[in-house]
């Protein structure tokens, strides 16, 4: 059974079965590296993507649900080469430890700030409260989206 | 398999060769200590040699061209044994090198811990990378840059104090040789010197600075970063089903209906261990799960009662210790406290669950990506369990999710072995699952503590009575046995008993031995408890976490007692001038001499030298208190640290904001929770950790200068003294002093309901 489903952008066909989590997919099938496995009990956010405009936890969302949606990755930002504002941001509040959770925390960002780009700091974590991170990096990575409420204002 | 290394065991001679490299006889060396020595099972890890004896870890491997390989096309190679944990060792440790050979550290090509590459620098853990490894990388950089200014000075003529190095060559004048060009045949293969002429601090131009983490762009990007990331072509998925509780055993599965399942490779029953391996992860998933449901165990109750403890791992102390002794008796004492402190099994915790990959070759070598602290101590043990020769098993460390210490990394080495044996030729990857990393994982250990301590005439403390009653901290490989699908083979290698030693570094006595202070009298005791009836391990800090919360409670308990206030308390009575610094600058920080009351509010204060002989940290907090539901937060943070030479400032930063946040959340909210049988902390939701609700309104971290000293390492410094600061405020929010961690809401409200305000 296929399914065609619209990754950053490009028409995939996907031969999984329906009911498997869009996670896998993307991680195997379509290579992608940016949503993490965390729990795969939508608990964590490590594997958070943006469906049309809406943050999902892509462990326990079924791709049988996705078809007709538009959905993003952390790839979908930028590149090592040329990275996206928010990428930038993050690169340069040096927002990471093990970086485990920074994908997710950055595409929940991501749609907190297509959303609403003046968002406010109270307003960033308010928004994040779904994303763990263990190693402690919540302070620089308040830093690093309020930076790139800066830099898209900026643009 | 292009972002793989070839999966057969390459030599540290044949990679070199494969850039033109000019190497030389040094890497069979390297293979000898690598694969051959079966010490690198129980060593713990890697401890200087004799005081007379090199820097750092080049004690454990003295020949420059272990650490530092030059290329005919000037390519620097750096080998470290250590790994990065997501604490930004790779490029401390390129600051290191460059600083020394004078190159950007950008072109330098890094190898770190792996069995036939790298020194053998047993586990990256304690802090020690960079006073270990990183000293010693900096040092064979010094020693090869002198090397080749030497060698430079023959072939030019010229004298060697006219010639410097930069930029990979040798100048003199007019005239240049590249590095490249003056390492031939063994140049770099002697051993290192005692002392090395090291770049004084003023002069440094790549230490010192805040190099950005080489390895943050990739990770904000999608690049190949972590084991999870591997996907060779023709990979399997491997998941593994696990017992029920710890001295479960199978009585049944129905492996042959699993077996028929889509996508289904194999169906692996070896005793009590159970496995899947199937060709796309979420089959392999769903198949775990049938297994799992299929599966009939044999339980009993084998847990004690986690409602009472604290009385429960008392009971289990079979051997006492003496830590520390001033062999004198309190004299003038005039008022006492005496207070017992517990702590609960507390998790790692990992956000990304364990996973490892794993391939049998046609020349029966098992390669495995891991992202383990210690791939010496892991081959050993794997080798050991597949019954093997070391040389059989090779494993590269590749990053995982941060590990705080010895989570189930290790564990998912094994079955990534175990699985790559089933199906000779593919490669494997397994992944756990969440609730199997929350059940599984080797805890925090549970521990009691009791201080009698007390105060003179004079506002001095008097007495230190300090006795703590805990496990050893780890139970890591080495011996098979600590692998734990190990345990449940039909073959079963049990886990070594725990082995009571008291060393200067410490383990569930880490700290104990108040050396932070001058003190006329002071006795600790370790009450050993050898039994494990939670699995249990090293985490971040280990025993010096809850000691730290215990002692530095009870300084602010005497501080009260003398009626002096708890930084001139601890300034006075500061044994070190490095400690009293670290103290004096986070009360300047937090601005502790202008604080107000606030209804609601309070402050908090503690300090600790950690180890005893590594970083010393002071931490000042500001904690809110909701007086109707009992929740504490933390506001803000304050902290001083003196880790020796700054490699990389922002480095020490990101390592001490993060160990401040990941004790809180300790202190605040963490208890692992179990029945008679079972664990029942198997998720976020029954295991709660710190969400950005939780998360202060800053933290500040002062670096102390210290031009010229040595490293001290900084990754473990904050757990201690950031519990009691935390404790110390909520002390003095509510008039109540909390003693069982963790000081959740709950305990709060009971303690402000009981008792009214007193302060």
């Amino acid at each position: 059974m296929s399914i065609q489903l619209n990754v950053n952008g490009q028409d995939e066909t996907i031969d999984s079965a329906t009911d498997t989590p869009l996670l896998y997919v993307l991680r195997n099938d379509l290579r992608l590296n940016g949503a993490k496995f965390g729990c795969g009990l939508g608990q964590c956010g490590a594997c958070t993507v943006i469906a049309d405009d809406q943050p999902i936890f892509s462990c326990v969302t079924p791709i049988m649900m996705l078809e007709g949606r538009k959905i993003r990755t952390l790839e979908s930002l930028g590149t090592e080469e040329h990275p996206g504002p928010l990428q930038q941001a993050f690169i340069d509040e040096q927002a990471a430890q093990c970086g485990y959770c920074i994908p997710g925390m950055m595409m929940r960002a991501q749609a907190l700030l297509e959303r609403n780009p003046k968002a406010t700091e109270a307003e960033i974590r308010v928004a994040l409260e779904p994303n763990l991170c263990r190693c402690g990096t919540h302070m620089r990575i308040i830093r690093a989206v309020l930076r790139a409420v800066d830099a898209m204002a900026g643009a | 398999m292009d972002e793989l290394r070839e999966p057969r065991a390459i030599t540290r001679r044949q990679l070199l060769a494969g850039t033109g490299a000019f190497i030389v006889s040094f890497s069979l060396l390297g293979m000898a200590r690598g694969q051959e020595t079966p010490p690198a099972a129980v060593m713990p890890a890697p401890a200087p040699a004799s005081p007379s004896a090199l820097p750092g870890d080049l004690n454990i491997d003295p020949m420059l061209d272990s650490w530092i390989a030059i290329d005919a096309d000037n390519q620097v190679t750096v080998f470290t044994g250590k790994a990065e944990l997501g604490q930004g060792v790779k490029t401390a440790i390129l600051q290191c090198a460059a600083e020394e050979l004078k190159i950007d550290p950008l072109t330098i090509k890094l190898i770190t811990a792996d069995t036939v590459l790298s020194p053998n620098e047993g586990y990256t853990a304690g802090s020690m990378s960079m006073s270990m490894s990183g000293t010693a990388v900096r040092n064979a950089a010094a020693q090869v840059r002198e090397l080749l200014i030497a060698k430079a000075a023959t072939q030019l003529k010229a004298d060697p104090t006219t010639l410097t190095a930069q930029g990979g060559q040798i100048v003199g004048g007019p005239q240049s040789l590249t590095y490249g060009a003056l390492v031939t045949g063994e140049t770099l293969h002697v051993n290192a010197q005692p002392t090395s002429k090291l770049t004084p601090t003023a002069d440094f131009t790549v230490m010192g600075t805040s190099l950005p983490r080489v390895d943050i762009p990739g990770i904000v990007t999608g690049a190949v970063t972590y084991v999870q990331d591997l996907r060779p072509d023709g990979m399997l998925h491997g998941r593994v089903v696990r017992p029920p509780s710890y001295t479960a055993t199978l009585a049944d599965a129905d492996t042959a209906s699993i077996e028929k399942m889509p996508g289904v490779v194999k169906v692996i029953r070896d005793g009590s261990y159970l496995a899947v391996i199937a060709q796309q992860e979420w089959q392999a998933i769903v198949a775990m799960r049938t297994l799992a449901r299929s599966a009939k165990w044999k339980e009993q109750a084998s847990l004690p009662d986690e409602a009472h403890l604290p009385e429960a791992l008392k009971a289990l102390a079979v051997e006492d210790g003496t830590v520390a002794d001033s062999n004198t008796t309190p004299t003038g004492v005039v008022q006492t406290f005496d207070a017992s402190y517990t702590r609960p099994y507390q998790m790692h915790g990992s956000i990304g669950p364990s996973c490892a990959l794993g391939q049998l070759g046609s020349d029966g070598v098992t390669t495995i990506y891991t992202h383990t602290q210690g791939v010496y101590p892991d081959h050993a043990a794997i080798a050991q369990m597949l019954g093997v020769d070391q040389t059989k098993v090779h494993c590269i460390h590749m990053q995982g999710s941060g590990c705080y210490g010895h989570n189930q990394a290790d564990d998912a080495a094994a079955d990534a072995a175990l699985m790559a044996r089933a199906v000779p030729g593919k490669p494997v990857r397994v992944q756990f699952m969440r609730e199997q990393e929350h059940a599984w994982e080797p805890y925090g250990p549970g521990m009691v503590t009791h201080f009698t301590g007390g105060v003179d005439a004079n506002g001095k403390i008097a007495q230190w009575d300090y006795e703590l009653w805990s496990n050893s901290h780890n139970s890591r490989p080495g011996p098979p046995g600590a692998l734990l699908s190990a345990r449940y083979l039909a073959t079963p290698f049990p886990q070594d008993p725990q082995v009571f030693s008291i060393t200067p570094t410490g383990s569930g006595d880490r700290n104990s031995d108040p050396l932070g202070y001058s003190l006329p009298q002071k006795h600790v005791i370790w009450h050993f408890i050898k039994d494990q009836p939670l699995r249990q391990s090293a985490l971040r800090s280990l025993g010096a976490f809850f000691n730290l919360f215990s002692m530095e409670s009870s300084v602010d308990e005497m501080a009260r007692l003398a009626g002096v206030d708890p930084v001139d308390f601890r300034l006075t009575q500061a044994a070190d001038p490095r400690g009293a610094e670290v103290i004096r600058r986070a009360a300047s920080s937090f601005d502790w001499a202008g604080w107000t009351p606030v209804p609601g509010r309070g402050r908090g204060f503690a300090f600790a030298r950690y180890e005893n002989h590594a970083s010393y940290l002071a931490i000042a907090v500001e904690i809110a208190v909701n007086t109707d539901t009992g929740t504490v937060r933390l506001v803000r943070a304050n902290a001083a640290i003196d880790s020796g030479e700054i490699v990389n400032p922002n480095g020490i930063r990101n390592q001490t904001e993060g160990g401040i946040l990941q004790s809180m959340s300790w202190t605040l909210y963490e208890a692992v929770t179990f029945d008679r049988t079972r664990i029942t902390s198997i998720d976020w939701q029954t295991y709660p950790i710190l969400r950005f609700g939780g998360v202060p309104d800053s933290i500040e971290v002062d670096i102390v200068p210290q031009p010229g000293q040595p490293f001290l390492g900084a990754g473990e410094a904050a757990q201690g003294p950031t519990s009691a600061a935390i404790a110390n405020a909520i002390r003095d929010a509510i008039g109540v002093r909390l003693y069982d961690l963790p000081l959740t809401a709950d305990k709060v409200k009971a303690a402000l309901l009981s008792v009214p305000a007193v302060d």
